[in-house]
């Protein structure tokens, strides 16, 4: 049993990396376009239907690259026609309600493209195999989904530390006025941003279909446990997300070895639990958002 | 989260009191009288009865979620779990325990109230968006557990095996056909919009919207506002919860589709299609939104597309709803 | 990557092509013609268009399309014309009784069909019995719809989940070996099916190594193979539904667990099949129909025919759902001579498929007791690194009498109004 469970709770882990992947990209967009996006799992899948249409002509490493950054353009887009236009207005139901409705829209499209047969994503053969016999469950793929997360991670970091633009996010997150006052043309700013959310939604999506395959519907599934994952490790907070990624990922690995009929509620009773001991999250900062 | 959309003009749109009385009551005559012959019309016009019932169903849900939404400005992103709630009570207490549609109804209401009484004061210590995603996650904890606990809910394949007794008053009995059933719909959605009128021009009704207008104001006063939110969406929960009952009477089953997040959406959208600073905005909401939904997916394979393009329509160009635009236009 | 294209059902495109084909009619035979006064005997069709059970919806539509268009071509039901009014569903029961009860009040139509998914199967059901209408469930698996939640409107076209498990039983345990685990959906479905194999392997003289729930929607499994590892079994048998088992079997393969350990169980399909990599294509499986049956007389003119029409796109059980669920209406009228329902019921109990609708051996007829087609079961093994549509090796036909519970022990207590 006790083997069992450390394998369980690896493999949590492993799982909570990619819930932090894709919470970031939610993250990133909740904090400076003041958006929940509900498209978020929509544009998960198109990156990666893109990402299907490329691989023959790119290769598997060409579409992980050049599918996010085509959705991005699409998220660009997106931003620049509708969701910008809500910004001035402070009630967060029109930015969450718009977004819900493009997931509709994009969904249906995607659908009407590509199919409502679901079709595997191709990766790299020498990832599809475990590593060791022992450790059969530690294949190539799935420490590759940890690298490109923990790799993504850093250069997010990277980016909003070191880059005259990343430090503009984070002044803008916690204060839009007075850096809008200093002269930085925060529309452009919040595009870049959106558009950064998107392309880490994109790289999330095109991981997801390597390992579960492509279906019109495969974001909606995908999008719950970043919600929450950000709720758990603190709105407004990046590392808070990424924590709670790995949190819940590993509740819900240790769950699945004892009761797996609640590895999902886990997820929800933890955040319960959380928003009464502390409402704020791990790392959320007091009045963000409110 | 007071929101710029509440200039001076618009602001005394939304407070209930705006009409004479005379003006008004001649208005909700005549909404009634279309609602009570709806079964003799809407045939005529290619509709049908269930379809009435539904929409006044979801109209009664979105009422309820608005008196959160758009009177004390709370966006809960979760009332599917109450509607869900309120379904599975109807079910279980029909197929288990008990014969009587009335009593079912009631046990549904409660259970569904009573989630949402328990819960609000937990989800009302976050403002925002942090309220919004609070209440997705715990509207998605209710799916999952429906979804899971199968030896009670039937899991995915939903509840079944029960459905909607004849109702027996003293010196008539409601077999409870489509047609009685619509007036049962009809007369529960006009007491619980009554109760609605009724709170909302009460003083809790005025702390609601105080509460919306001005959030800080009214802490820096010593009321507290987290109280009333809870208070509020207690209420809503419990208004949202009956709307479930019904729906599972309607259709006599439920299934887990009626917790889910999307279901939440559809009462948003409805809400703010229909004007969500006005007392009968879901309602005009619902009326449209489902029987466009209902009309466009018969024609089009594509109706998803159709759908999302209501939503980002109705949210760019008319944020006060339909109601609203035609309000501001009278008024301008 | 055509598939996307042959993938996507469109209705209006389907529209055009039809109106193209009746404008080809027109000018060429202008048969047949009917008389302007007679008004269409009207199907209702609830299925999925949308949502995660679109591709098998979309596999029951163009089958019941494909029988609609014969079946006028033939000269109709009673020398009326069919009309198949086809409605999205979209996998959600609440949807599918709007849908239902449009086509009842507005469409008026004389007969209801489709579902893939359970819970909508038994949401129609109830609903049809309501409107007085016959209901022929063409895909939801649920054993209690002809068991005991059974109605006397209520056919069923796909077989129960009692009938998938015991297909393939005997071709795993003789050629595997006796110690199996299983991996479950966690619901009813699930649970049927995995005491109805330890049933079997018990009284086979096997051993059970272990098993485990997996709630539907499970999307890795990695926790549930770190036990089947563990345990060393000879038989890994996966009782899953839809998309679970194709990510189960991805993750098998993954893992390389596929190399050391028989992999098997109830329910594939050929949708399923197309969306694993090749790498994850292997096992032994049951089909409820399939394509390649160079015995059987008619299957290859149908499967030609069918190809033709929907660009390549080679029909799958859920196609000859659809297809022999709108046959058997047209039988039954014929037979009854009349389109009342209670007449129609009656005719449709007990009738037996003829071979060109039923594209299988062994005379698949409607159960009289409970209303279930006793359709033929075809086990066999996937072949990993077959091309589409050639994705799956039939080892045995077998007869659905020799499955099927008797109705008596299914728990179905057929009751008719009075």
């Amino acid at each position: 049993m006790g083997l069992v469970l450390l394998f369980n709770a690896f493999n949590g882990l492993i799982q909570g990396a990619f819930y932090a992947l894709m919470a970031l990209g939610l993250a990133l967009i909740l904090g400076l376009n003041n958006t929940i996006n509900f498209a978020q799992g929509a544009f998960m899948a198109l990156a990666a239907y893109f990402a299907f249409t490329i691989v023959p002509y790119v290769g598997f490493w060409g579409a992980l690259i050049i599918a996010p950054l085509l959705a991005g353009a699409i998220g660009l887009v997106v931003e620049v026609a509708l969701v910008r236009r809500l910004y001035s207005r402070k009630d967060p139901i029109y930015s969450l309600l718009l977004t819900f409705g493009l997931a509709f829209i994009i969904q249906d499209l995607i659908r009407t493209i590509w199919g409502a047969q679901g079709v595997p994503l191709a990766i790299p053969g020498f990832l599809d195999h475990p590593l060791s016999n022992t450790y059969f469950f530690l294949t190539g793929y799935r420490l590759f989904v940890v690298a490109v997360a923990l790799i993504g991670t850093a250069a997010l970091f990277a980016v909003l530390r070191f880059t005259r633009i990343g430090i503009r996010i984070r002044a803008g997150n916690s204060d839009l006025e007075t850096i809008s006052a200093l002269g930085v043309n925060i529309y452009l700013l919040r595009s870049a941003n959106f558009v950064i959310g998107i392309i880490f939604a994109g790289v999330a999506g095109i991981l997801a279909a390597g390992q579960l395959g492509l279906n019109p519907n495969m974001g909606d599934t995908l999008i719950m446990p970043a919600f929450v994952a950000i709720v758990v490790g603190g709105v407004g907070s990046l590392v808070g997300s990424l924590l709670g990624g790995l949190i819940i990922g590993l509740a819900s690995g240790i769950t699945t070895a004892f009761f797996p009929a609640a590895s999902e509620v886990v997820i929800y009773v933890i955040m319960g639990i959380m928003l009464v001991v502390r409402p704020r999250g791990l790392m959320g900062q007091e009045g963000l958002f409110e | 989260m007071s929101t710029d959309l509440s200039s001076p003009r618009t602001a005394s749109t939304k407070s209930p009191g705006k009409f004479t009385m005379s003006r008004r009551g001649l208005g909700n005559l005549i909404l009634a009288a279309v609602l009570l012959a709806v079964p003799f019309w809407l045939p005529l016009v290619g509709g049908y009865t269930d379809l009435a019932s539904r929409v006044l169903i979801y109209a009664l849900a979105a009422m309820g979620l608005n008196l959160l939404l758009g009177y004390t400005g709370g966006l809960s992103f979760g009332h599917a779990a109450y509607f869900g709630l309120g379904a599975y009570g109807v079910g279980l207490m029909l197929k288990y325990e008990t014969h009587s549609t009335l009593l079912a109804l009631l046990a549904g209401t409660l259970l569904g109230g009573l989630a949402a009484a328990l819960l609000g004061p937990i989800v009302v210590r976050r403002r925002g968006i942090y309220f919004s995603m609070i209440t997705i996650a715990i509207g998605q904890m209710f799916y999952f557990i429906a979804v899971r606990w199968n030896s009670l809910t039937g899991g995915e394949d939903g509840l079944t095996g029960f459905s909607r007794q004849p109702i027996h008053l003293p010196g008539v009995t409601l077999a409870m056909g489509s047609v009685d059933f619509y007036y049962f719909v009809l007369l529960c959605f006009g007491i619980c919009a009554t109760l609605l009128w009724i709170i909302l021009n009460a003083p809790l009704g005025h702390t609601f919207v105080a509460i919306r207008e001005n959030h800080k104001r009214l802490t820096f006063l010593g009321i507290k506002t987290r109280r009333y939110i809870a208070i509020s969406f207690a209420i809503s929960g419990i208004v949202a919860a009956m709307a479930g009952g019904l729906d599972a009477l309607l259709d006599n089953f439920t299934s887990p589709n009626l917790l889910n997040y999307t279901l939440s959406g559809d009462f948003l959208i409805i809400a703010v299609l229909g004007g969500m600073r006005n007392f009968y905005g879901p309602l005009v909401g619902a009326v449209v939104f489902i029987m466009m939904r209902d009309y466009v997916s018969s024609i089009t394979d594509n109706w998803m597309s159709v759908i999302g393009l209501v939503f980002v329509v109705s949210v760019i160009f008319f944020p006060m709803g339909i109601l609203g635009f035609f309000n501001r236009k009278s008024s301008s | 990557m055509n598939d996307s294209q042959s993938g996507n059902f469109d209705r209006r495109g389907l529209l055009k092509a039809g109106a193209a084909a009746g404008l080809a009619g027109l000018v060429a035979t202008p048969k047949p013609t009917w008389a302007v006064s007679e008004t269409p005997i009207k199907i209702g069709m609830v299925d999925p268009i949308t949502s995660t059970f679109a591709p098998l919806g979309h596999s029951e539509i163009k089958g019941a399309k494909f029988a609609e268009a014969e079946i006028n071509k033939a000269g109709g039901i009673m020398s009326r014309p069919l009309q198949l009014l086809v409605e999205d569903g979209a996998g959600n029961p609440g949807t599918s009784l709007d849908k239902a009860a449009r086509l009842v009040s507005r469409d008026k139509i004389d007969f209801l069909m489709g579902t893939v998914n359970s819970a909508s199967s038994l949401a129609l059901s109830q609903f049809a019995d309501k409107h007085n209408l016959l209901f022929i469930a063409t895909g939801g698996h649920v054993d209690s719809l002809t068991g005991t939640n059974c109605r006397w409107n209520t056919f069923r076209t796909c077989s129960t989940t009692w009938m998938l498990t015991s297909g393939d039983f005997e071709t795993l345990f003789k050629k595997f070996g006796k110690s199996w685990y299983f991996i479950t959906t966690d619901y009813a479905f699930g649970h049927a099916e995995q005491a109805d194999y330890t049933t079997q392997l018990k009284k086979a003289g096997g051993t059970v190594a272990g098993g485990a729930l997996a709630p539907v929607g499970t999307t890795d499994f990695s926790s549930y193979l770190i036990d089947v590892k563990a345990k060393k079994p000879k038989v890994l048998c996966l009782l899953l539904v839809g998309d679970d088992q194709v990510n189960c079997m991805k993750q098998i393969a993954q893992f390389g667990i596929d190399k050391e350990i028989a992999v098997g169980g109830a329910l594939f399909e050929l949708e399923q099949a197309r969306a694993l990599p090749e790498a994850a294509r292997y096992g032994w499986w049951t089909m409820e129909w399939y394509w390649n049956q160079p015995n059987t007389p008619h299957v290859a003119a149908f499967v030609k025919a069918y190809a033709a029409q929907y660009n390549g796109e080679y029909p799958s059980a859920r196609s000859w759902f659809g297809y022999a669920s709108t046959y058997a209406i047209k039988l039954a009228v014929e037979r009854a001579q009349s389109t009342d329902t209670m007449k129609v019921v009656k005719a449709m109990e007990g009738l037996v498929l003829p071979p060109e609708v039923a594209l299988q051996p062994n005379a698949p007829a409607y159960r009289a007791a409970d209303h279930q087609l006793l359709l033929s079961m075809f086990p066999g093994h996937v072949i990993q690194t077959g091309k589409y549509p050639n994705l799956f090796d039939v080892s045995a036909i077998v007869p659905g009498a020799q499955l099927a519970l008797p109705p008596a022990a299914a728990g179905c207590k057929m009751t008719y109004p009075a």
